[in-house]
């Protein structure tokens, strides 16, 4: 990575809290413009409170509190006039697929349509090119009408990717996407993400250190709500200069 | 370890006993249905035809048919649920889907369990004092079926309450996150979800309606009237007032009319209620998630 990539979110001295716990403690790094960021870390480490933190989706969970700046593209998200407006900008994939209860045609064609598009051209050329990127297109082509809540898990979890990108967002959340999906289509998926990096910023969340190391270009461990360390993908797994839990982490000595 | 002890046996004929008594309790709740409905049918049913529903009846109440009350009925009815399902739906939808939980909140939720305990003859009163005097409307239809859609309205709002709970919060959080705005996300994901739920209970609040005597009395429902009601601001005859009068107050009365009129009252509150489980069977079947 250029040492002077754009920054995409600037992430300064986040503490988020639930009540008295503390899921994440006085975070501070960057996110570069049209990378992978990967976060890995075991459980309750804070990674999924810091996505909900960066959607502003701390405003649906009650008890839950954000000290400190997550700033997206120059502005600080708890300042933002319009959250709605900002949602929009980024789409979020989480590990349990989400299929609406409706057809599936309608699934991918609710965010442009909420955004005002009314033109049926207009739509099915989103509805399209969405499904065709995460790789659902030739399995559900046939039956857009059918409903996304009734296709197989992983079907769902493609049609919640698809969705997440007819926002047409340029920040992509991903939040272990691969739980519910085979690794026939996780391979699928990633290939896409990395075509995706072209035009959008991606933070891949993941249990699956390896799926880190083959898609992120920098990475940032979390562990019990400290962020341990950040640094090119490459060097974290390989390196020499870094913190002895991120070695035992990565080498699958704990987690 | 194995063998059967004394308690062993003891505890096992206990726990026989104590079924048998328990299904006896169940069994015994279908009796009052069975005799209610075999002596309506028993008595009644002879005196029904299609000239009992569609003649008024005469001569002092004590012939003819059932018109006036069956139609002043549908007219309470359906002032009634005009009234109580537009505000009952949406309290539902501000107290599931926007309510912060706060002393507002609690304050509105201990208002309608309230509401749904307040003996029918005190909401007769409230109806007087409000709608017959306080807002002029006088006794008339208008002040009778307002006062039943304040009876019925915990029924609407809790089933609508419940009916929008039961629909995943994932998939709110999922339009959410797309930048839906609270509304968006109840118009297109939350409410088609919750329908039937929310039709089911405005088909139990009818039922309720159309049976209550009391709330009626003293605010529209009239003794006797030769004609039917032109407009709300009438009184007008109603099922359960014409019940009440013919087996009370009326001398002469011949012995199975009451049973007739109570027989299709029951059957109009019978068919509701069928309707309602046949609707929630029917959605049942294509469930969408």
């Amino acid at each position: 990575m250029v040492a002077d990539a754009k920054v995409k979110v600037a992430v300064r001295d986040l503490t988020i809290r639930y009540g008295e716990d503390v899921a994440l403690s006085d975070v501070s790094f960057d996110i570069h413009e049209h990378e992978i960021f990967g976060i890995i870390g075991p459980a309750g480490s804070g990674k999924t409170s810091f996505l909900r933190a960066l959607n502003r989706m701390d405003e649906f969970t009650t008890g839950m509190a954000v000290d400190g700046r997550i700033v997206l593209d120059g502005h600080d998200v708890s300042e933002w006039r319009n959250l709605y407006s900002l949602r929009r900008r980024i789409g979020v994939v989480f590990p349990l697929p989400v299929g609406l209860p409706l057809s599936v045609y309608e699934n991918v064609a609710l965010a442009p349509r909420l955004a005002g598009v009314r033109k049926k051209s207009e739509l099915d050329e989103v509805v399209e090119r969405c499904l065709r990127r995460a790789a659902l297109w030739d399995e559900v082509k046939d039956r857009l009408d059918s409903l996304g809540s009734l296709l197989s898990g992983g079907q769902q979890q493609r049609l919640t990717i698809a969705r997440a990108l007819s926002q047409d967002p340029d920040l992509l959340l991903l939040d272990e996407f691969s739980i519910a999906v085979d690794p026939v289509t996780t391979m699928r998926i990633e290939d896409v993400l990395k075509e995706l990096r072209e035009e959008v910023t991606i933070v891949l969340v993941t249990n699956l250190v390896q799926q880190a190391r083959r898609l992120a270009d920098r990475t940032a461990f979390f562990l019990t709500g400290e962020l341990v360390e950040v640094a090119e993908t490459e060097e974290l797994f390989t390196g020499t200069v870094r913190d002895q839990r991120t070695r035992d982490y990565v080498e699958g000595r704990f987690g | 370890m194995f063998e059967t002890t004394a308690l062993n046996t003891r505890s096992r004929r206990i726990e026989g006993l104590v079924r048998i008594l328990f299904l006896m309790m169940a069994v015994m709740l279908i009796l009052p249905v069975l005799i209610i409905l075999g002596m309506l049918i028993a008595r009644g049913g002879p005196v029904l035809s299609w000239a009992f529903l569609t003649t008024p009846p005469t001569n002092g109440m004590t012939a003819g048919g059932i018109l006036f009350p069956l139609v002043g009925t549908v007219w309470l009815v359906t002032v009634a649920l005009i009234a109580s399902v537009p505000v009952g739906v949406a309290a539902a939808i501000y107290l599931s889907e926007y309510a912060p939980d706060n002393w507002l909140t609690r304050v509105i939720n201990l208002a309608i369990i309230n509401l749904a305990g307040v003996p029918s003859i005190v909401h007769a009163l409230f109806g007087v004092g409000a709608f017959v005097l306080f807002f002029r409307f006088g006794t008339s239809i208008l002040a009778a079926s307002l006062t039943l859609a304040v009876m019925t309205l915990p029924v609407v709002i809790v089933a609508t309450r419940e009916s929008l709970r039961s629909v995943p919060r994932a998939f709110r959080e999922a339009c959410w996150n797309m930048g839906a705005t609270r509304w968006q996300t109840i118009r297109k994901v939350v409410l088609p979800n919750a329908i039937s739920g929310i039709l089911t209970g405005v088909i139990l609040e009818v039922s309720r309606t159309a049976g209550e005597t009391a709330p009626i009395m003293f605010t529209g429902a009239a003794f006797f009237l030769p004609f039917l009601p032109q407009g709300v601001l009438d009184q007008t005859m109603a099922m359960s007032m014409h019940l009440f009068v013919i087996s009370t107050a009326v001398p002469g009365v011949p012995e199975e009319l009451p049973y007739g009129v109570a027989l299709v009252l029951i059957s109009m509150v019978l068919v509701m209620n069928a309707l309602s489980v046949g609707f929630r069977m029917y959605l049942r079947g294509k469930k969408k998630w």
